[in-house]
């Protein structure tokens, strides 16, 4: 019976081929050219034959790549920590002191800023963080300094708060569905049991509400590794990430085979952490059982 | 109950088989259901009856066998020119319409003008009793408003079958009692042939002329409701509709048409053929319901057999009260139901009793 | 509700760290000087009549509005193909196939406009605001499944079997019934993808052979000083813009819940 397919599983192959062709054509062709391309040999605008290791190799060979690569991902996971850890509190108030109608609102009013213009939004934090900026000059009117700060003059530092700043709100919405999901009357069970409010949030809310902070993490840390416009507008492109890297490869030294290696290195990165946060889930889902 | 055998068939199931990949949830129905039946398909979820269901309405295909409408095979005929219409258990009505648009919606491409559409939703609201309640949205009508609507729209077509799946369910206990009577005066006023999903034995007895009851994917049996109640086929359909007694027995003889059994606590004792249903391969039981028990007073004496016992237990209903006897000083207990009358108190628990039977009450399961 | 002042506090605080970039961009769009710094320098609108006054800007928006309303068009076209079947049929490869689709949400935006850019290179496809299309799709596609999925999942199948059942055709059921329940979802899912579009910038830069396109201009412009207060200007035209529209989305996609008797149950994401 099951070996042949039946008239639903028809219908629904049929439903989804558009779709399904369009991605297979313009995402799983061009991902698996990739692969292919990162084991073949480069030449300028095209890429030859003999299958050959030689990109993996030259990655590990020059240390600026390593370099930029794990200062791509300090950067990111630094960015990720801040973000989810700024979120937690604002998600933990939306789902427990905000009356359930009036939720929506709040989300919304978290959510408008990250459908603005994502490169007018990094621009302004020239103007917060930079020479004359909000920062340098509301800190020397209070006569708390007398030279300017600049923060922005910090690439790595700026980077990090900007990146924060731009997925901040991807980093509530996860949290927050996963704490609307623990049963209220589980802390009352906790506090009657008597626990503090401290302890009852330690033991059952903060356990419970893990598979939200994981996929939240998971969510900021993907788009901020591979993130190419920050690095590229704040500090000039002094402190370039894996994104800039790839560009170099491909585009300006048109090494294709090089900069695909690039790319599936950092696929393999993304993908290796992603796991690690995938199984950190396992372990937190695991353990309520 | 009416006559069914003289009726022409509407609906016949040839050995129909359905699989759900490898799980087989119909398996080998057959049987007919009259034209102008009032039917239903009953058993606990899970039994394949809304399946069943769904295969008559074209929901479903079959992996194999017949299904017969009105004597045309239904075999690659989509629901939609099926002579069947179907209330859905959720009632499925349209929430982007008004009532008189849900109503009339199986009339889009029916030839007869505006106007007599509508005076045809019009009769067909009145019929369920929702005269004047056309133009309100849907989606703020009650539960039972909105199973009238369901009735309506599938009414409105005239189908040759009704196919009603759970449809009172969702109500209330008052709720559903008011619209099981008012189910069956509709179901006599169209003449329609209606088949009825149900888990509910109660239901399904007040309601049908037939009842095929189902088990994991098989009708166990399928009869009218007192056949169904007084004679059932098996002990599981006996444990289903109702409750029932069962108490060990042995076969003696059986020669011609009565078997000669001995019961445990009720002695020996010989029943008629057609109280012992063909055998399955159980260990013998025979099955008493309650309501054929009777405790017997002082002055009373058996109009046929009687069997001493001792209370057990006394659970008061009311109007009623349930007595669980030990059986002629065996561990065999029985439940059996009396009505309380002024002048009869109710027993307590360690009384000594008098349990009166009738040999053509029992039932014999082997 | 318990009040928890300080948390309160610290979500306003936060509210604040979110929107105060955006609060700037009025500000300074208004201030009448060249230098975007404090302390501001009185009120102008001459920031305003540059941007209006600005060609390069015009084409630039133009094309913007064409990539925009195509991949949105397209995106919720096929969103509707994929959520439609994921709801309503089981078959052989749906979890491959699906996540195949929905990978883009998980893969930097990077990647997916090289892995494009190296085959059309590799193939000989000239840029164009045609490949700019071709691949926002990929990234607006996975947010229209989210959205059009839940718009039919709320949809009671039993609607579908009753519009069968009463005689009409798969084809007019959709029709009838199922398009305009989730019309709500897909007016939502298009303008979601229509801002996403309009904001996208990687592959509006790579695989558009330096047309001129919205974001890949202002992002040009922001290294010229003495064009940033137009940019300004800019900006605070399109946070307005973008507030109407996804006010706009939100209400119908509120509007769908209620309609198809349906929990309110989170936002977009």
């Amino acid at each position: 019976m099951a070996q042949i397919p039946s008239a639903e599983a028809r219908a629904g192959l049929k439903l989804i081929s558009p779709t399904a062709i369009y991605v297979i054509l313009l995402l799983a062709v061009p991902l698996a050219t990739v692969l292919i391309y990162s084991v073949l040999t480069g030449s300028r605008g095209s890429v030859l034959l003999p299958i050959t290791g030689e990109n993996y190799a030259e990655l590990w060979s020059r240390p600026v790549y390593g370099y930029i690569m794990l200062k791509s991902l300090l950067v990111a996971l630094t960015v990720t920590f801040i973000t989810v850890m700024l979120a937690y509190p604002v998600a933990y108030f939306v789902s427990f002191h905000v009356k359930p109608e009036r939720k929506s609102l709040w989300l919304f009013l978290i959510t408008i800023p990250f459908w603005t213009s994502y490169i007018i939004r990094v621009s302004l934090w020239f103007v917060i963080l930079g020479y004359d900026g909000v920062v340098d000059s509301t800190l020397m009117s209070l006569g708390f300094m007398d030279t300017q700060l600049n923060i922005a003059s910090y690439s790595i530092l700026s980077i990090i708060i900007v990146l924060a700043h731009a997925y901040a709100p991807f980093a509530v919405l996860p949290i927050f569905v996963s704490l609307e999901k623990v049963d209220r009357s589980l802390l009352e069970a906790g506090q009657d049991l008597g626990e503090s409010r401290w302890s009852t949030f330690l033991r059952v809310t903060l356990p419970l509400s893990m598979p939200g902070v994981i996929a939240a993490a998971l969510i900021v840390f993907i788009p901020t590794v591979g993130d190419y416009v920050t690095p590229e507008l704040v500090g000039d492109g002094k402190e370039p990430m894996i994104a800039n890297l790839i560009e170099t490869q491909l585009l300006k030294l048109a090494n294709f085979a090089q900069g695909s290696a690039f790319a599936v290195a950092s696929m393999l990165m993304v993908g290796i952490v992603s796991v690690v946060f995938v199984l950190l889930n396992r372990r937190f889902i695991g353990g309520q059982k | 109950m009416t006559a069914s055998d003289d009726r022409p068939t509407m609906i016949e199931f040839k050995d129909v088989h359905k699989y759900y990949g490898d799980y087989h949830a119909l398996r080998g129905i057959n049987g007919t259901i009259k034209a102008g039946e009032f039917f239903s398909l009953l058993g606990p979820s899970g039994c394949g009856k809304t399946t069943l269901l769904r295969t008559i309405a074209g929901f479903e295909d079959i992996s194999s066998g017949v299904v017969m409408i009105d004597g045309k095979s239904m075999a690659g005929v989509p629901a939609n020119v099926r002579p069947t219409n179907m209330v859905f258990q959720s009632y499925a009505i349209f929430p982007h319409m008004s009532v008189a648009e849900n109503v009339g919606f199986g009339l889009r491409k029916d030839p007869r003008s505006a106007s007599e559409k509508a005076k045809a939703v019009a009769e067909a609201l009145e019929m369920v009793g929702l005269k004047g309640y056309g133009a309100r949205a849907a989606h703020a009508l009650s539960g039972g408003q909105r199973q009238r609507v369901a009735l309506a729209r599938a009414l409105i077509l005239k189908p040759k079958v009704l196919l009603l799946d759970e449809p009172l369910s969702a109500l209330d206990k008052k709720m559903r009692e008011h619209m099981q009577v008012e189910l069956i005066k509709l179901q006599r006023q169209v003449g329609i042939t209606f088949i009825l999903v149900t888990h509910d034995q109660e239901e399904a007895l007040v309601m049908s002329d037939r009842i095929a009851v189902m088990f994991e994917g098989e009708i166990a049996q399928l009869a009218d409701p007192e056949t169904l109640y007084r004679r059932p086929a098996t002990k599981k359909v006996a444990d289903f509709i109702g409750t029932m007694n069962f108490i060990p027995a042995t076969i003696l003889s059986e020669a011609g048409d009565k078997v000669e059994i001995e019961a445990k606590g009720l002695g020996r004792v010989a029943i008629d053929i057609a109280q012992a249903p063909a055998a399955s391969g159980e260990s013998p039981v025979v099955g008493l319901r309650p309501e054929t028990l009777t405790l017997l007073y002082d002055d009373q004496k058996a109009s046929e057999r009687e069997t001493d016992g001792v209370i057990d237990e006394v659970i008061y209903f009311g109007d009623m009260t349930y007595y669980d006897v030990y059986l002629g000083g065996t561990d065999v207990e029985v439940r059996l139901s009396m009505r309380n009358v002024p002048g009869r108190p109710v027993l307590d628990v360690g009384t000594k009793v008098r349990v009166a039977w009738s040999p053509s009450a029992l039932v014999l399961f082997r | 509700m318990k009040n928890a002042p300080f948390l309160r506090s610290y979500t306003l605080f936060y509210l604040l760290f979110l929107y105060g970039p955006i609060l700037l961009l009025p500000i300074f769009a208004f201030n009448d000087s060249r230098v975007v710094a404090f302390p501001l320098q009185g009120f102008t609108t001459q920031w305003f009549a540059e941007m209006a006054a600005d060609q390069n800007l015009r084409n630039a928006a133009k094309n913007s509005l064409i990539i925009a309303l195509s991949v949105a068009s397209i995106s919720t076209i096929l969103g509707i193909f994929a959520a439609r079947a994921s709801v309503r049929y089981r078959f052989p490869g749906k979890g491959p196939i699906l996540g195949m689709v929905m990978l883009p949400l998980v893969l930097p935006e990077m990647i997916v406009a090289m892995a494009l850019l190296v085959v059309l290179l590799s193939i000989g496809i000239p840029l164009s605001l045609f490949t700019v299309i071709l691949g926002q799709v990929l990234i607006c596609t996975p947010f229209a499944v989210a959205i059009l999925t839940s718009a039919f999942q709320s949809l009671d199948r039993s609607l579908e079997e009753a519009a069968l059942d009463l005689g009409e055709t798969p084809l007019s059921t959709f029709r009838l019934i199922v398009l305009p329940l989730v019309m709500p979802g897909i007016m939502a899912s298009f303008l979601i993808c229509f801002t996403i579009s309009f904001d996208e910038f990687i592959i509006a830069n790579f695989l558009g052979s330096g047309q001129p396109i919205l974001s890949v201009y202002i992002f040009g412009q922001f290294r010229f000083p003495a064009k940033v207060p137009s940019m300004l200007a800019l900006g605070t035209v399109l946070v307005l813009f973008s507030i109407i529209l996804l006010g706009f989305a939100e209400y119908m996609r509120r509007r769908g819940i209620a309609k198809a008797g349906g929990k309110d149950s989170g936002g977009f994401l």
